[in-house]
C-alpha cells in the first residue's frame, strides 16, 4: 500500500473517530453515545490494519482482531447498564443520570 | 659516603648482635623474683645478681666486639681507599689491650702491657695514621688537619614491628652504637656492685625480694633505654626508669617523709615529661611522621628539618633533662630522693636515672646540635641550664649536715658539668665525665652507705666523726673516690673535667663560651671545697656518735633510715645471725663487711684509672702515643650521618685540644678549694661564727639552708598559690557565674514560655491550623463546581486534556 491511499484510510479513521467524539458528547440518548464509541474503535481500527498493510504486517489486523472482540463485550456491557437504567428510570436521557453531582 | 657501603659488610658479632637480650634477662629477672622470691628468703637476691653478672658479662663481651667491630670499620674504609697494607698489622696488636680499662678485674695492670706494646708499636702507628689522613676516602674539608679518617661506623640496629596503624609503624628495636655500648658496660657494672653491696646493706629488710626485684627492673628500664631504637621506645623506658626510681626511693614507705620524697620524685620528674612528649611529638611530624631515632638526627643534620621545629623541641627536650638530671630548677627532687636505700642512691645517681637525661641529650645530638646551634658562636639554653646547675648544686652542698644530701648535691653540680658540656659542644668529654663520674660518685655513694651501716645515720654533724681510725677502709676508697671528683691528677675526674673546661674555652668559636669555662673553674674550687668539709665531718675529729644508741628514735631531723637499718637488724634475726651484733653492738662503730668493702675497692680502682681511657694527645700532651690516647673517643663517639661530625655538616663537631694551662688552673683551684676547707675546718682559722654576727653572711646561709626558696616557691607558692585562689575564685564564679546564669535560664525560661503561648501559640500555630481549615473549604466550594455529574461533561474535559497533551507534543517534538 502506498503513501497516497495510506493518506486516506488515515483522512476517513480521522473523520469517523471525530463523528464519533462528537456523538459521544453531544448525544443525550445513551445507546447513541454507545453506537459513538463504536465509531471511535473502529477508526482506531482502521488506522491498525491502515499502518499494518502499509508496513507489510499482519500485527495491525491481528490487533484489530482483538479491539473488535473487547468492542463487543463493551458493548454487551454497556447495553446491560443502559437496559438497567431504563428499567429504573424509564428513560436514557444521561443528563438525568447525575448523581455524582458534587 | 662510600666509606659507609664499605664497612657495611664488617660483621659485628653475635653479642652486639643480641645485645637485647640484655634487657630480656633482666626483666625476666623481675619477674622471677617477685614470682618465687618470696620463697627462697633470703637467697632471692641470687636471681638478680645472677642475672646482672649475666649481663655484666654480656656487656664486656659486647663491648670487646665493639673495639673490634669500630677498627674493622676503619680498616674496611682504608682498604677502600687503597691503602691497608700496614695499618692492618700494628691494629691487631692494639686490640688486646684497649677493652681492659673497662673490665674491673684487669685495670690496674691494664696500662702496663699498654704501654710495653707501645713502644714497638708506637712507630708504625703514628706513621699509619697520619699518613692516612690525606688518602683517606672521604678526606674533604674535615680530613686535612687530623689525624682523623673519615669513616662511619655503621650503628647496628635490629627492629620488630610492633603494631601498624595507617601508614605508621610502631617499632621495638635496638640501636648499639659507641655511646649504648658504653653504657651498657656502665650500667651493668655499677649494678652489678650494687646488687652485692644491698645483699649486706639491706640484709634482713621486710621487703627484701621486693627490693631486689625492683633492682633488676631498674637496670633493665635503663639497658633498654640505652639501646632504644625508636622515640617511642625511648620514652617507655624513660617511664620505667622514673617508675622504678619511685619504688625504690619510696622503699621504706611506712615513714611519711620517705614516701613524700618519693611522691615529689615522681611528680617532679611528670613536669619534665611533659616537654619530653611534646618535643619527641614535634620531632616525629617534623621528621615525616618517624619514630627512628637515627632518621630524626640523620635529617636534622642533613638541614630537613626547619630550624624552627628542631629549636622547639630541643627546648622540650631539655625541660625533661631538667627534671630527670636534676637540673637548675627542677633538681629539688633529687636531695630529697636520698629518703632511699642508699645503695639505691648510689645506682641512681651513677648509672641509671639521672644519667638517662644526659643519654637522651646524646642520643639526640643531632636535634639539640642544629636546633640550638651549638657550633656557633651563640649562648645556648643547654649550656646556661648545665652552668646555672654547677654552681647553684655546689653552693648548696656546703650547707648540708647529711652526708648523701652532699653527695646529692654535688651529682647535681656534677651532671650541670654534663649538661654544660654538651651545650657548648663537647660531646665526647660530657659522655666521658659520664663514664668516670659514674664509678666515683657510686663509689662515694657507697662509702657513705658503709659508714651510715656502722652507726646507723646519715648525720655527719650529730653522729660522725672521726670514722677514720674505725674504718680505714672505706675512708681510703672515699677519699679516692673524692680525690677523683675534686679532679687531683692523675685520678679519673682530671682527665674528665679537664676536658669539659677544655671545651669551654675552644669550642664555639671566637671563645663565646668562656663564660662556661669561668663557671666551670669556680665549680671546680666550690667541689673541692666542700667534698674537704664533708670528708672532714665524717672521718675526722671528734666521734660524737657514741650516744647514738638512746637517740635513735628521736632525731627529728633525720628519721629517714636510721630507724630501719636499727629495727631491720633486729627484725632479721632469724634471717641472718651473722647481722645480729649490728643490733646491739652500739659501742663503737666497726669496718663493714666485704660484701660492702668489694664493691668499694673496685669503685675506688676504677676512679683512680678511668681517666686514662681518654688522654689527650694535643697540646703539653702531644707526646703521648696515637694507639693509647683518646681510645674513648675512638671507640664511643658515633661516626656517621646521624652525628654531627660527619663531613656534610657545616660546623661539625670538634674537639679541644688539652691546654695545660687550663689544667694547671683548675687542678690550682681544687687544690685551693682543699686548702681553704682545711685551713677553715681542720685548722680552725677564719671568722667562724660569722653568720651569726654579719647580718648578710647570716643572710646568705639561710638562703643556702633553705635551698634558694626552691621548695617554698613550689609547695608554697605555685601548689599553694593554685590552691587558695583557684578554690575562692570557683566559690566567686559559682556565687556569681553559675548561679547567675541558672537563675537567669529559669526566669528566661518563664518570659520565654509566656511570649510562646500568647504571640506563638495562640497566634501563630492556631491561626495557621484554622487559616489551612478554611483554605480547604473555600478550595472545596469552588472545585465542587466542577462536579456536575454529567458523564459526557467529564468526557468533553478528557478529550480536551487529550487536545491538550497532543499540542504539547506536536510543539515540543
Amino acid at each position: 500500500m502506498d503513501d497516497l491511499m495510506l493518506n486516506q484510510f488515515l483522512l476517513l479513521s480521522a473523520i469517523l473517530f471525530s463523528a464519533g467524539v462528537y456523538g459521544v458528547l453531544a448525544k443525550r440518548n445513551a445507546v447513541i453515545v454507545l453506537m459513538s464509541i463504536e465509531l471511535i474503535l473502529n477508526a482506531v481500527n482502521i488506522n491498525l490494519v491502515a499502518f499494518g498493510a502499509h508496513h507489510g504486517t499482519v500485527s495491525g489486523a491481528v490487533f484489530a482482531l482483538f479491539v473488535i472482540a473487547v468492542a463487543a463485550a463493551e458493548v454487551g456491557v454497556g447495553l446491560a447498564i443502559v437496559l438497567l437504567i431504563y428499567r429504573n428510570r424509564k428513560s436514557v436521557d444521561l443528563d438525568e443520570v447525575a448523581q455524582m453531582k458534587g | 659516603m662510600f666509606a659507609a657501603e664499605a664497612t657495611g659488610g664488617v660483621d659485628p658479632g653475635f653479642l652486639l648482635e643480641h645485645a637485647y637480650i640484655v634487657p630480656l634477662v633482666m626483666a625476666a629477672s623481675f619477674a622471677l623474683t617477685l614470682a618465687v622470691g618470696k620463697r627462697l628468703g633470703k637467697n632471692a637476691s641470687w636471681i638478680g645478681i645472677a642475672a646482672i653478672g649475666f649481663s655484666f658479662l654480656f656487656a664486656v663481651g659486647a663491648n670487646v666486639q665493639w673495639y673490634d667491630y669500630v677498627n674493622d670499620s676503619e680498616h674496611a674504609a682504608e682498604e677502600s681507599g687503597g691503602h691497608g697494607e700496614e695499618t692492618d698489622s700494628h691494629a691487631e696488636e692494639t686490640d688486646s689491650h684497649a677493652e681492659e680499662p673497662g673490665s674491673e678485674e684487669t685495670d690496674s695492670h691494664a696500662e702496663e702491657p699498654a704501654a710495653d706494646e707501645e713502644e714497638h708499636s708506637l712507630a708504625p702507628a703514628a706513621e699509619g695514621e697520619v699518613a692516612a689522613g690525606p688518602l683517606a676516602p672521604v678526606a674533604e674539608e674535615g680530613g686535612e688537619g687530623e689525624a682523623h679518617l673519615e669513616y662511619e661506623v655503621e650503628p647496628i640496629t635490629k627492629s620488630w614491628t610492633w603494631w601498624t596503624n595507617g601508614t605508621v609503624e610502631f617499632e621495638v628495636g635496638m640501636l648499639l652504637d659507641g655511646m649504648a655500648v658504653m653504657m651498657l658496660f656502665v650500667v651493668s657494672l655499677i649494678s652489678l656492685l650494687v646488687h652485692i653491696f644491698s645483699t649486706d646493706y639491706v640484709a634482713g629488710d621486710r621487703r627484701y625480694t621486693h627490693y631486689f626485684a625492683f633492682l633488676s627492673l631498674f637496670s633493665a628500664a635503663m639497658l633498654g633505654f640505652v639501646m632504644a631504637q625508636n622515640t617511642l621506645q625511648l620514652i617507655t623506658m624513660w617511664e620505667l626508669v622514673g617508675v622504678c626510681s619511685f619504688a625504690l626511693i619510696g622503699h621504706w614507705w611506712e615513714e611519711k617523709p620517705n614516701s613524700d620524697a618519693a611522691l615529689k620524685a615522681f611528680l617532679t620528674n611528670r613536669v619534665g615529661d611533659v616537654g619530653l612528649l611534646v618535643g619527641m611529638i614535634v620531632l616525629f611530624f617534623a621528621a615525616g611522621q618517624t619514630f627512628d631515632i637515627l632518621e630524626i638526627n640523620t635529617l636534622a643534620n642533613a638541614g630537613d628539618i626547619t630550624h624552627t621545629a628542631l629549636l622547639v623541641a630541643s627546648l622540650c627536650l631539655i625541660a625533661a633533662v631538667m627534671s630527670k638530671s636534676g637540673q637548675f630548677i627542677l633538681h629539688t627532687w633529687l636531695p630529697d630522693a636520698m629518703a632511699g636505700p642508699t645503695p639505691v642512691s648510689a645506682l641512681i645517681h651513677a648509672a641509671t636515672m639521672v644519667v638517662a637525661g644526659i643519654f637522651m641529650v646524646a642520643r639526640m645530638y643531632g636535634v639539640f646540635w642544629n636546633g640550638l646551634v651549638i657550633g656557633g658562636s651563640s649562648v645556648n639554653a643547654l649550656a646556661v641550664v648545665g652552668g646555672l646547675t654547677v654552681i647553684g648544686g655546689a653552693g648548696l652542698a656546703f650547707v648540708q649536715s647529711d652526708i648523701k644530701k652532699v653527695l646529692a648535691y654535688s651529682t647535681v653540680s656534677q651532671l650541670g658539668y654534663m649538661v654544660m658540656a654538651l651545650g657548648v659542644g663537647a660531646w665526647t668529654a660530657a659522655l666521658f665525665h659520664l663514664f668516670t663520674h659514674a664509678f666515683f660518685k657510686a663509689g662515694l655513694f657507697l662509702g657513705s652507705g658503709s659508714v651510715a651501716h656502722a652507726v646507723h645515720s646519715f648525720d655527719m654533724k650529730k653522729d660522725m666523726g672521726g670514722m677514720k681510725q674505725f674504718m680505714p677502709k672505706t675512708f681510703w676508697t672515699f677519699a679516692i673516690c673524692t680525690a677523683a671528683l675534686i679532679g687531683i691528677f692523675p685520678f679519673a675526674g682530671f682527665w674528665s673535667k679537664d676536658e669539659i673546661l677544655a671545651g669551654a674555652s675552644q669550642l664555639g668559636g671566637d671563645g663565646s663560651y668562656t663564660a662556661f669555662l669561668v663557671v666551670g673553674s669556680i665549680g671546680a674550687l666550690m667541689t673541692a671545697a666542700y667534698m674537704t668539709r664533708c670528708i672532714y665531718l665524717t672521718f675526722f675529729g671528734e666521734f660524737r656518735g657514741a650516744h647514738h644508741g638512746e637517740v635513735s628514735g628521736g632525731t627529728e631531723d633525720h628519721p629517714v633510715e636510721e630507724d630501719h637499718l636499727a629495727a631491720d637488724s633486729g627484725h632479721g634475726d632469724d634471717l641472718e645471725a651473722a647481722h645480729d651484733p649490728h643490733a646491739h653492738d652500739h659501742g663503737l662503730p666497726h669496718e663493714s663487711g666485704p660484701r660492702i668493702l668489694v664493691p668499694l675497692y673496685i669503685l675506688a680502682g676504677l676512679a683512680v684509672v678511668a681517666g686514662f681511657t681518654n688522654i689527650p694527645n694535643s697540646g703539653a700532651l702531644s707526646w703521648v702515643p696515637d694507639g693509647l690516647a683518646l681510645r674513648f673517643e675512638h671507640l664511643f663517639e658515633p661516626k656517621g650521618a646521624y652525628f654531627p661530625t660527619a663531613g656534610a655538616i657545616e660546623g661539625a663537631l670538634s674537639h679541644p685540644e688539652f691546654d695545660i694551662a687550663i689544667a694547671l688552673v683548675s687542678t690550682a683551684l681544687g687544690l685551693l678549694g682543699i686548702g681553704l676547707a682545711y685551713a677553715w675546718y681542720f685548722k680552725g682559722l677564719g671568722p667562724h661564727g660569722i653568720t651569726s654576727r654579719n647580718r648578710l653572711a647570716r643572710a646568705g646561709h639561710t638562703f643556702l639552708v633553705n635551698k634558694y626558696y626552691f621548695d617554698h616557691l613550689y609547695t608554697g607558692i605555685i601548689a599553694g598559690g593554685f590552691k587558695g585562689p583557684i578554690a575562692r575564685a570557683a566559690n566567686w564564679f559559682n556565687n556569681r557565674g553559675i548561679d547567675g546564669v541558672v537563675n537567669g535560664v529559669g526566669r528566661g525560661a518563664v518570659v520565654g514560655g509566656r511570649f510562646v503561648y500568647d504571640k506563638i501559640d495562640q497566634g501563630l500555630v492556631d491561626g495557621a491550623v484554622n487559616g489551612s481549615g478554611f483554605a480547604a473549604e473555600g478550595g472545596g466550594q469552588v472545585f465542587r463546581q466542577m462536579q456536575t455529574g454529567k458523564v459526557q461533561q467529564y468526557g468533553a474535559i478528557l478529550f480536551a486534556a487529550t487536545v491538550v497533551l497532543a499540542g504539547v507534543f506536536i510543539v515540543v517534538l
